[in-house]
C-alpha cells in the first residue's frame, strides 16, 4: 500500500468504504471489466426482456425508424399474458418434452461412448497416440461446419448414407425429412460432436487414478468388471458429474446444431426451446418479441434449477464458496 | 516399466481392443474427410460416391474469387482475433483475483459466473439486438465482440482460476517481498507461470467465437458485414444448392481452428482436468 494512503487513513476517521477501498482495490479493479461488461450486456438485456415478456410487444408496434421518420412504440403492457397463453398451450409443452428427450439422450450415448472410449485408451497399446488424435478431431472443426458436412451426408436423394445403404440393397431413408429419422439424426450428430470433450475429461481422470488400488484389486482376486465398479467409477465421479451437469446445460441451449440441421423441421419435430424462441422473434413473420422473451425467461428458470443441482453437487465435491 | 497384469491381455482381446478403436476412428474422422474430398471434386460431382477422379481446385478458386468469401473470412478474423485478445485478458485478471484475493463481492461473482453460462441466446438476444441496434452497433464488428466476450469469459475466468490454483503462493510472497506491487507479481511472475492456461483460455475463445451462430445471424446482415457462420449459410439454404462451394468454403473454415486446436490440444487434458472439471 502506498505511504500516503496509509498517512491518510490514519489521520481521518477511518470510514468503512475507505478501508474496504484501501484492501480490495486491487481486486476490485480485476475483476472490474468482467463485472461491466456481464452487466450491460447481461443485465440490461436481462431485465429489459422480463419487461418486454410482460408487454404485447411485436415487429408492428416497437419504437422504429422508417426512412427518416420515427415511429415511437405504441406496445402495451399485458402483465402475465403471454405466460399464461404459453403454459396453457400444447405447443410448450410438446417442445418441453422433446427438449428433455433430446439433452437426455444426447448426454447419456455422449457419456457412455465416452467412458467406453476414454477405458480403451487408458491402456497400454500400440498407436495409442494415432487413435486419441483421431477421437477428437471432430473437436477440432468449427460445429456449423461439422453440420454442414453432416448434411451432405445425409441429403436424401444424393447423399453418401443413403449410397451407402442402396449398394446393401436397402431403401433411401430419409434422414431429416421423417420426424422420426431426423430426430435420430440430430441426436447422432451432437453425440458425434459432444464425445471428445468427454473423452477428453474422462481419460484426465483416469490418469489421476492411482495404478496401486488396481494392483491391490488384483492380488484380492477382483475381476476387470468389479474393478470397473468399484475403482474405475468411484475414482471418475469428480469428473463426470462436472462434465454431465455441463454438457447438459450445453445440450439444452444446443442452437448450431438443430437450427442448421433441420431448422427444427420437419414441421417443428427437432424444435428444442432454444431454437423455438429464436424462430418467434428472427424467423417467423411477424417477429413476436414479447412471446419469444417469455420463453427465454421460461427457459431460464428451467436452467437455473438446474444450476441449483449443480451448486448442490460442487458443495459436495468440497468447492469452499 | 513391468507391465501390470491389467496390460496384458489375450490375442483375441487385442483384436477387439483395436478393432473397437478402429471404428470409433473412422466414424470420428470420416465426415471432415469426406468433407476434404469433396471440395476437390467438380462441381456436378459433389454427390458421387466415388474418391476424386477429376481432381480440381475449381471451387476453392470459385469461393475465393467470386464470392464475398474473403471478406467474411476478414471480418471472422477481426472479431474473433479481438475477441480472443481481450478475452484471455481479462479472464486471467479476473481468475487471478477469484484465486489469490478473498474480497467482499467475490461470491456473487463467482455465482454470476456460473449462471451467465447457462443464460440461453434467446432470454438476450431480442433485448440485445434493441440495445445494439440504439447504440449503432448492429452489422459492426464490435457488437459481435462484446457479445462474444459475455459467452467466452465467464468460462475461461473459471479455467484460469483452476490455473492459479496450482501455482503455489509463495512465488506472490517473493514477488511482494521485492517490492511489487499485486499488479506486478500478476504480470511479471504468475501470468508467465501460467501460460498452459492462457494458451487453453486462448483456446477456447477462439473456437468459440470462430463458431458462433445465432448472434452472428442476427447481429450482422448484408452480404459484406456477415461472418463466416452467416456466410457459408448462403451457399446451401433453401434456395440455393451449391455443394462444391460449400465444402471448399468449410475446408478452409475449418484450417485455422483445427491449427489452433492443434497447438493448444497438448495442453487441453491437464486445462480441463484442472480447471473445470476439478474436484
Amino acid at each position: 500500500m502506498p505511504r500516503t494512503r496509509r498517512k491518510e487513513a490514519a489521520a481521518a476517521p477511518p470510514g468503512r468504504v475507505r478501508r474496504a477501498l484501501g484492501t480490495h482495490w486491487y481486486a476490485w479493479t480485476m475483476v472490474a471489466p468482467v463485472v461491466l461488461v456481464i452487466g450491460v450486456i447481461i443485465g440490461y438485456p436481462l431485465v429489459r426482456g422480463l419487461y418486454l415478456s410482460l408487454t404485447d410487444a411485436n415487429e408492428a408496434n416497437v419504437e422504429r425508424n422508417i426512412g427518416m421518420n420515427h415511429i415511437p412504440a405504441t406496445y402495451e403492457f399485458t402483465g402475465l399474458h403471454n405466460y399464461t397463453e404459453i403454459l396453457g398451450g400444447d405447443v410448450f409443452w410438446g417442445r418441453l418434452g422433446w427438449t428433455v428427450v433430446w439433452t437426455v439422450a444426447c448426454v447419456g450415448v455422449t457419456f457412455a461412448i465416452g467412458l467406453a472410449l476414454a477405458n480403451l485408451l487408458n491402456r497400454t497399446l500400440r498407436g495409442r497416440t494415432f487413435y486419441r488424435l483421431a477421437l477428437i478431431l471432430p473437436w477440432a472443426i468449427p460445429a456449423f461446419v461439422s453440420v454442414f458436412t453432416w448434411r451432405l451426408l445425409y441429403n436424401e436423394k444424393n447423399g453418401l448414407l443413403n449410397k451407402l445403404l442402396a449398394g446393401g440393397g436397402i431403401d433411401a431413408v430419409p434422414w431429416l425429412n421423417d420426424p422420426t429419422w431426423a430426430k435420430l439424426s440430430v441426436i447422432a450428430v451432437n453425440v458425434w460432436l459432444g464425445v471428445p470433450f468427454m473423452l477428453v475429461a474422462l481419460l484426465g481422470g483416469l490418469q489421476s487414478i492411482p495404478g496401486e488400488l488396481y494392483e491391490a484389486a488384483e492380488m484380492d482376486g477382483a475381476n476387470a468388471w468389479q474393478r470397473f465398479r468399484n475403482i474405475t467409477l468411484p475414482g471418475l465421479r469428480g469428473v463426470s458429474s462436472t462434465v454431465i451437469l455441463l454438457s447438459t446445460i450445453w445440450t439444452f441451449n444446443m442452437f448450431p446444431v438443430i437450427y442448421l440441421l433441420t431448422r427444427g423441421g420437419p414441421g417443428d419435430a427437432t424444435e428444442i426451446l432454444v431454437t423455438y424462441a429464436y424462430r418467434l422473434s428472427f424467423v417467423d413473420s411477424p417477429r413476436d418479441f414479447s412471446g419469444s422473451a417469455a420463453w427465454g425467461v421460461l427457459i431460464l428458470l428451467l436452467l437455473s434449477l438446474i444450476a441449483v443441482v449443480y451448486r448442490r453437487s460442487l458443495r459436495k465435491q468440497g468447492e469452499v464458496w | 516399466m513391468a507391465k501390470s497384469l491389467r496390460d496384458r491381455r489375450s490375442p483375441l482381446a487385442s483384436v477387439g481392443l483395436h478393432a473397437t478403436l478402429l471404428v470409433a476412428a473412422v466414424v470420428a474422422v470420416f465426415p471432415p474427410l469426406w468433407l476434404l474430398v469433396t471440395s476437390f471434386k467438380p462441381k456436378n460431382d459433389a454427390f458421387s460416391t466415388e474418391l476424386v477422379t477429376h481432381f480440381t481446385f475449381a471451387n476453392y478458386r470459385h469461393v475465393v474469387a467470386d464470392t464475398q468469401f474473403l471478406t467474411w473470412f476478414g471480418n471472422s478474423l477481426l472479431v474473433v482475433g479481438v475477441t480472443t485478445l481481450v478475452g484471455v485478458f481479462v479472464a486471467a485478471t479476473t481468475g487471478y483475483a477469484v484465486s489469490r484475493f478473498r474480497f467482499p463481492g467475490m461470491r456473487p461473482l463467482m455465482w454470476l459466473l456460473l449462471i451467465t453460462q447457462m443464460f440461453p441466446v434467446a432470454v438476450l438476444i431480442v433485448p440485445l439486438y434493441n440495445l445494439m441496434a440504439s447504440l449503432g452497433l448492429l452489422n459492426q464488428p464490435a457488437g459481435l465482440i462484446v457479445t462474444y466476450l459475455t459467452i467466452a469469459v465467464p468460462f475461461c475466468a473459471w479455467m484460469m482460476k483452476g490455473f492459479f490454483d496450482t501455482i503455489p503462493v509463495e512465488i506472490d510472497e517473493a514477488g511482494r517481498v521485492d517490492g511489487l506491487n499485486p499488479f506486478g507479481t500478476f504480470w511479471r511472475l504468475v501470468l508467465p507461470l501460467a501460460r498452459p492456461g492462457l494458451a487453453v483460455t486462448g483456446f477456447y475463445t477462439f473456437v468459440t467465437a470462430w463458431a458462433e451462430v445465432a448472434y452472428a445471424s442476427a447481429f450482422m446482415t448484408g452480404e459484406e458485414n456477415l461472418t463466416l457462420a452467416g456466410g457459408l449459410q448462403t451457399f446451401v439454404n433453401q434456395y440455393v444448392n451449391d455443394w462444391g462451394s460449400m465444402t471448399a468454403a468449410a475446408v478452409i473454415i475449418a484450417v485455422p481452428a483445427g491449427l489452433v486446436f492443434a497447438f493448444a490440444q497438448r495442453h487441453l487434458v491437464a486445462g480441463l482436468t484442472s480447471g473445470t472439471t476439478k474436484g
